[in-house]
């Protein structure tokens, strides 16, 4: 999709196949490895990333919801939608 | 102290391309002793228990190591993104797949210009038919492609057709990135640089692509320092996020840093942490204690980390100085006076040719 879009509740995002999301046992966080780039993640955005298997952005907010008490669900769209534009997720 | 996210492996210095802006060191001979796949896939376990997650398997030509699959696959087996640095010449079909097979992440292929005739001439070799035959082969394995070219006072008013023909190839992304001289291109600095009017010429074409390509290709352009009023944040701070390791084993903060007057260190004497750790070559330079005026009391001190500390030796003598580049340094009329010959009557340079090993031409 293009980077410039809304990130709807039907879409379903998923990692892009040119990115590895890992956990790294050194740094004791998740990674997000791409062409020449390393992202070390925070909780909450490895905590999305993981959930891009295939759900619904509403399905992931939901998710989310469960574990945490406070979710903007702006907050993880706009989250996805920097990913897409950095081509780390790609959103159908 | 932080921990290394990246090794660059420089697996040998030969080249079948012999490029003029070729930043590997000069003295090509004292590279010919290259580490085996053994010691090698030491280094990498070495270099993921020191905290490395990206690899970039590196030259000269990473494809004239017959272990280059080996090698990719141990990358893999480690849990680090690997990444090919590439002329693509030796980069045929079955090589490809095995590599593939291997586990290798991203391929990163070189063109010197956008079109074979200028490309070839670059190059010293007829290359370009093969590189852009490589490049539609890696997008067909389903690699990401970047395409990586260095500009230069010869090439830069190419960047339009550069940047379409890599969209015309699908790349993933494209890296124009000015020369930075160290090296074979130190060595022809003057021919290479180029004026102010090309990197005006140049600037507003990749801005425009950049925006039109926004979400489908990464544009990075990286603007030649000798321009720029500021220092690069070289190796994102020294001995802090990045290292080297030289086709016989010498281990480096910056690919340039062999050239500095401090004890070598190699992972044939020593294991990589302590190398990381302590070792005169990392320990130098690392942090802000080492900084003379106006660094010490610049507000920038830990935006460029003093700049390029290879760059401060290539041109004063003494890596413990600012960084010329800076407007601030008190040796910047080094800088200035470079500039200004790349900027006054056009004068032909002769480029001289990297050969493609040592002791060849």
């Amino acid at each position: 999709m293009d980077g410039g879009e809304v990130v709807e509740d039907v879409r379903r995002p998923r990692l892009a196949p040119h990115v590895r999301l890992r956990f790294d046992a050194v740094r004791g966080r998740h990674v997000l490895l791409s062409p020449e780039t390393v992202a070390v993640l925070n909780a909450t955005s490895a905590d999305i990333l993981l959930l891009c298997d295939g759900r619904t952005v509403a399905e992931i907010v939901a998710e989310l919801r469960a574990r945490y008490d406070h979710v903007e669900e702006a907050d993880v769209r706009e989250f996805l939608r920097q990913m897409a534009e950095r081509r780390c997720v790609e959103v159908r | 102290m932080n921990r290394p996210f990246g090794l660059l492996a420089e697996l040998t210095y030969r080249c079948p391309l012999s490029c003029a802006y070729c930043s590997n060191p000069v003295t090509l001979a004292e590279y010919g002793d290259e580490l085996t796949t053994a010691e090698w896939c030491r280094v990498f376990e070495q270099a993921q228990e020191l905290g490395v997650l990206q690899l970039h398997l590196s030259g000269g030509e990473p494809l004239l190591r017959r272990d280059v699959v080996e090698l990719a696959a141990t990358a893999r087996e480690l849990g680090m993104y690997s990444n090919l640095v590439t002329s693509a010449l030796g980069l045929d079909r079955r090589r490809a797949e095995r590599l593939r097979a291997a586990g290798l992440d991203h391929v990163q292929v070189s063109v010197q210009a956008d079109e074979q005739e200028m490309s070839d001439r670059i190059a010293g070799t007829r290359s370009f038919d093969r590189k852009i035959e490589a490049c539609r082969l890696v997008k067909e394995l389903g690699w990401p492609l970047t395409l990586n070219v260095v500009l230069h006072r010869q090439n830069i008013h190419r960047v339009g057709d550069l940047l379409a023909l890599a969209e015309e190839l699908d790349a993933d992304r494209i890296e124009l990135a000015n020369t930075q001289y160290y090296g074979w291109a130190w060595r022809n600095r003057d021919a290479l640089l180029p004026s102010r009017a090309q990197l005006a010429e140049a600037e507003p074409v990749v801005s425009a692509a950049r925006a039109r390509l926004a979400g489908r290709m990464e544009v990075v352009y990286v603007l030649p320092d000798y321009y720029s009023r500021y220092p690069k944040p070289c190796m994102g701070g020294w001995a802090e996020r990045q290292l080297t390791v030289a086709p016989n084993g010498d281990v480096l903060p910056c690919p340039a840093a062999q050239s500095l007057p401090l004890p070598r260190a190699s992972v044939r004497e020593d294991p990589l942490e302590r190398i990381w750790t302590s070792s005169p070559l990392f320990e130098s330079y690392r942090g802000t204690d080492w900084m003379p005026d106006p660094c010490r009391g610049c507000d920038r001190r830990e935006i460029d980390f003093g700049g390029c500390r290879c760059q401060a030796f290539q041109l004063t003598g003494d890596a413990g100085r600012t960084d010329p580049v800076c407007h601030l340094s008190p040796d910047h009329h080094l800088v200035d006076e470079a500039v200004r010959v790349a900027n006054g009557e056009p004068v032909e340079l002769e480029l001289v040719p990297r050969p493609h090993r040592a002791g060849a031409s």
